[in-house]
């Protein structure tokens, strides 16, 4: 019975109940829906698939598909959405519960898509659902924000759905198996994916829109949209060598945004791109190995990054403001979240013993087996800068340095409580990788802690610490500024609309020039003219029976020379 | 049970009438609504009948075809038969609204009347196999659909059926002249007949001149661009609950008279190899598409924009036409289905909304979704359905004109298809906005959910998401009369 439900699906519509329970009774029963959700992946027989037959028969979907790829992707993605209730149950907003809940559960049932129309239509859902996360904060701000992130993610979706038209029209089918870079259509649906993974250039999204959602919005909003486009690249474009340069390129540019930006919360959508980069490059490699770290950096990623976005949400909630320039201090006040972002920063920095060192040195290894050492010496660069932001700027800045005056309250309970279980997780992946190991796509023989790999990344890190702490010390770190910082999402919100205006005036300015030039030939002929071009007259109000009944009459003599041709 | 057939049209117009004598509000409506369900069994038996069996023909009086008058119903305009008398069947429960002239009168019973009438004609024009029967049930239906338009909330209902009289005659009498010379041609008004003479006369000039006022006149009843000028200030000024019927019926059957010319009677090769229909009607196809979003973006009026975006939507069936394959046709007969749905819906949406607001101007749906909240959903999830969004019925459509776009090898057009839809999501989207994002009015009033149009509109509204699932009886229909059609197999 349960195996003909496919998984997520209970989640979205469970929680639509939601609203009409009492309040103690609501947050228990948001709280058991995504684990119930586990359980419900769990319990699914291996290889199990669930078909639907639509047009009459002339194509099946594939609702639920049923490996090991998924398994791992829709394990974490319930643990996730489960933490992120847990930090999110002080709320009294349904439309946030509700989105938040509809927002997983489609994340986890286009996990298990096996086809692409239906891999699309939660791709859309994700789109929908996530962005109401952004405009709860209800203001301007996050409301324009939200219609750009809207339209990206929209797009994002129209491009998946034609390439997978062109697709079908290729191959005849609408699988979700390995695709390849072999055609038009799969190219569409790699640009599809990559704009919801956030590569270098149709990045600026996530910078754009994670900030501005609310505090628990960004929580979820870290978990699934993005670590959705990469399992659907690890499923439909391993081993993809343009992959790698991509993922490279994405490992080191953020890292100079994220020293310089002053909004905590955007240091950390900087660094999650920066994260993305590693999993894009495994699979670009797209050895098993490489496939497997991807998959485990995923897993450990959605944990650690959800942690540092949870504690710094709690600053924001608490204090009101996440620039770094306006907090200091706050290991006082706030002893329990300083405790758990420091946890948090050292997984992100992969130290020894923390959940990001077993996952990510997975993929240095497989760069380093393919013998790519150009990739694998900026992917050490990016280790070193990772730490650098992540692990010592956010909690420096946040809860060290100046102390700028805030007393404030610890974080509610809740908060603390979801904190906790994810940074128990980031320490308990570190030391007992192997349930974890045993989940990945292929068996994996891998041990991460070496000699090597242990004091490789230790110099790595202690010398990042080096610098960090040389710089400040003379004075030359950037200091924490108000400030904005050009990226590439200028050219869409300030340039594009520059050059319409400039198209604008080019065009008026031919428009009054042609009449000018018609007003000479007659007066007849010109307004007939310029009725035609203002919007509201020709187009957007009917012609007069008159103008009608000669449309008729001219189009039928159009029709006769055309007939008698 | 050859005699169901004439039944289809002799039951709505034998009860117009008696209708007429019955005045009383309450009784006409029961008894209306009796006759519209009774006719929609009938278009559901015979759909039965048709895909189990095979054409049925009946004649009329006995009278053996060619000679006599011939009704004849095949797998298309069964398909047709049932869209218009189930739309009927769904719309009427509404009742005309208390906004509409009829019920300030109080003379509910003309609305009725005339709505029997026209639905008698437009299933006349649908079932009936002679060319000139065509042009008989033609001008009834058109003439009680003047009627309906009328009955409008206020005076410039009056303008606008007038006008839609003056055009509508127009075209009535081109598709007259059409017939009459094809009869000068081959001395025969039986389409089956026509069919079979015409081939021999193709290259006679006088032929050509006929298609042509045909194709014509059709195209101003089906209002295709530029000749759908009747139609946004028809559907905007008419009471909502007659928009929602005549926008999902009425060019609905013109969509159908326009391939059963030019598929069955003068057949494709001649049309599109000889004729390059295909030459005319595709660029008029993508400026309706796109020309008719636009229009809808800067309408301040709700009923005027979805009155444009029908003309975007005919773009749409007369593109999957002009396409002449299987996919492409296939897409356009579908469109007819499922754009009836979608439209009649969301005008019953507009019904629902103007009981209660007594306006339909874009600024007074401010918050309306706070206010009306079920009248809302309902018109996003039909707004969905237009864009083709997948998952409604609307996507069905698109899908099979993008199989057929890319069937010609035209990315382009596929392209077109892909960027017109685009716009759909810009006119909706203010509507969307205005309804969830604006605050109401501080003044305004509490609301309640309409009472009459609520149900027939939800209805309508959850069958697009019904058949944007499942498709055996829309796509699958449509594909085996496409094939059909194409000259292919049954």
């Amino acid at each position: 019975m349960i195996e003909q439900i496919p998984p997520g699906l209970p989640l979205i519509l469970g929680c639509l109940l939601a609203p009409w329970l009492p309040r103690t009774l609501k947050s228990a029963y948001l709280l058991l829906l995504p684990l119930l959700t586990l359980a419900h992946i769990w319990s699914l027989p291996a290889d199990h698939q669930l078909a639907l037959s639509i047009f009459d028969g002339a194509y099946t979907l594939e609702l639920v598909r049923v490996d090991k790829l998924a398994l791992v992707f829709a394990t974490i993605f319930s643990i996730a959405a489960f933490l992120s209730q847990l930090y999110a149950l002080h709320l009294d907003d349904d439309a946030q519960h509700l989105s938040g809940n509809i927002y997983a559960g489609s994340a986890i049932a286009a996990v298990f898509a096996g086809d692409l129309i239906t891999l699309f239509v939660y791709w859309e859902a994700t789109a929908i659902s996530s962005v109401f996360l952004v405009w709860a904060r209800r203001n301007q701000r996050s409301y324009r924000a939200g219609l750009r992130y809207l339209v990206i993610q929209v797009g994002s979706g129209v491009l998946l759905l034609a390439g997978t038209i062109l697709h079908f029209a290729d191959t005849g089918s609408i699988a979700f198996d390995h695709l390849g870079l072999v055609s038009p259509a799969t190219a569409l649906i790699l640009i599809a994916f990559g704009i919801k993974a956030a590569f270098p250039l149709l990045h600026n999204w996530l910078q754009d829109a994670y900030p501005e959602a609310t505090v628990t919005g960004t929580v979820y909003l870290s978990s699934f949209t993005t670590k959705l486009a990469i399992y659907a690249l690890a499923r439909g474009f391993a081993g993809t060598e343009i992959l790698v340069p991509i993922g490279a390129a994405m490992t080191a540019f953020p890292i100079f945004y994220a020293v310089i930006e002053n909004d905590l919360r955007r240091v950390l959508a900087y660094s999650l791109n920066n994260q993305l980069g590693y999993m894009v490059v495994g699979i670009g490699i797209g050895t098993e190995l490489a496939l497997n770290g991807t998959a485990a950096h995923a897993f450990a990623h959605i944990l650690y990054k959800g942690l540092l976005f949870m504690s710094i949400g709690a600053v924001l909630f608490r204090t009101g403001t996440a620039n770094g320039s306006d907090l200091g201090g706050l290991y006082k006040s706030m002893p329990w979240t300083t405790g758990f972002c420091m946890i948090g920063a050292a997984a992100i920095s992969a130290f020894p013993l923390f959940s990001g060192f077993i996952s990510k040195s997975m993929i240095l290894t497989a760069a380093e087996e393919e013998h790519r050492t150009l990739t694998y010496l900026v992917l050490l660069f990016a280790s070193a800068g990772v730490f650098h932001h992540s692990g010592i700027k956010i909690p420096f800045f946040a809860f060290f340095g100046h102390d700028r005056g805030h007393r404030v309250e610890e974080a509610p309970l809740n908060m603390r409580f979801a904190m906790g279980g994810a940074a128990l997780l980031c320490v308990g992946l570190g030391v007992f990788y192997e349930p974890l190991y045993a989940m990945l796509p292929f068996p994996a023989d891998y041990t991460p802690y070496t000699t090597t790999h242990v004091v490789t990344t230790l110099q790595l890190l202690l010398f990042s610490a080096l610098a960090f702490t040389l710089l400040m010390r003379s004075g030359i770190y950037p200091p924490e500024l108000h400030s904005t910082n050009l990226d590439f999402d200028w050219t869409y919100r300030r340039a594009a609309p520059a050059l319409v205006s400039w198209a604008t005036i080019a065009i008026s300015w031919l428009q009054s020039t042609l009449r000018s030039l018609l007003s000479r030939v007659g007066t007849a002929a010109q307004t007939g003219l310029s009725r035609l071009a203002t919007p509201p007259g020709a187009i957007g109000e009917p012609w007069g029976t008159g103008t009608t009944s000669l449309c008729a009459a001219l189009l039928l003599g159009i029709v006769l020379v055309f007939y008698y041709a | 049970m050859t005699q169901l057939v004439p039944l289809q049209v002799v039951i709505p117009l034998l009860a117009a009438p008696i209708c007429l004598l019955l005045r009383d509000r309450r009784y006409a409506y029961v008894f209306s609504l009796a006759v519209v369900w009774a006719t929609f069994a009938v278009s559901v038996a015979l759909l039965g009948q048709v895909l189990g069996s095979g054409p049925l023909s009946y004649a009329m009086g006995g009278w053996a075809p060619p000679f006599g008058i011939e009704y004849r119903v095949d797998t298309l305009n069964a398909f047709v038969l049932l869209i218009v008398a189930g739309i009927a069947a769904v719309v009427l429960p509404a009742g005309v609204g208390p906004g509409s002239r009829a019920a300030q009168d109080g003379r509910e019973y003309i609305f009725y009347t005339a709505f029997l009438l026209c639905l008698a004609g437009l299933l006349g024009v649908t079932i009936t196999g002679d060319a000139f029967n065509v042009f008989v049930f033609l001008e009834i239906s058109s003439l009680a659909s003047y009627v309906l338009v009328s009955l409008g909330d206020d005076r410039r209902a009056f303008v606008a059926a007038f006008s839609y009289l003056i055009v509508g005659t127009i075209g009535g009498t081109f598709i007259l002249i059409g017939i009459g010379l094809a009869y000068q041609m081959t001395g025969t008004l039986n389409m089956e007949d026509l069919a079979a003479r015409l081939p021999l006369v193709t290259d006679q000039r006088t032929t050509r001149v006929a298609f042509a006022f045909l194709t014509i006149g059709i195209a101003i009843k089906l209002a295709v661009f530029p000749l759908h000028q009747w139609l946004p200030n028809a559907y905007s000024q008419a009471p909502a609950v007659v928009s929602a019927f005549l926008s999902a019926t009425g060019t609905k059957v013109a969509y159908y008279l326009l391939v059963r010319f030019v598929f069955t009677i003068f057949g494709a090769g001649f049309v599109f190899g000889a004729l390059h229909l295909d030459a005319i009607l595709m660029p008029l196809s993508i400026a309706a598409m796109f020309l008719g979003s636009i229009a809808a973006i800067y309408q301040t009026d709700l009923k005027r924009l979805l009155a444009y975006s029908s003309i975007a939507q005919v773009g749409y069936m007369t593109l999957g036409l002009s396409m002449a394959s299987i996919d492409g046709l296939t897409g356009g007969i579908v469109h007819l289905f499922n754009h009836a749905l979608m439209k009649g819906g969301l005008f019953l949406v507009v019904a629902c909304v103007a009981e209660r607001l007594h306006s339909t101007r874009l600024v007074d749906l401010r918050g309306l979704g706070r206010r009306m909240p079920i009248t809302t959903a309902a018109f996003v999830i039909g707004g969905l359905g237009l864009i083709g969004v997948p998952g409604t019925a609307g996507f069905v459509s698109k899908w099979y004109l993008v199989l057929g776009a890319l069937e010609r090898d035209s990315i382009l057009l596929a392209f077109l298809i892909l960027l017109s839809s685009l716009l759909a999501v810009v006119y909706l989207w203010r509507i969307v906005e205005l309804a969830y994002f604006q605050a109401p009015d501080a003044d305004a009033a509490p609301i309640r959910e309409a009472s009459s149009s609520l149900i027939p509109a939800c209805v309508l509204i959850a069958a697009t998401l019904y058949f944007g699932i499942f498709t055996e009886w829309s796509a699958g229909v449509a594909r085996s009369a496409a094939i059909w059609l194409m000259g292919g197999p049954v």
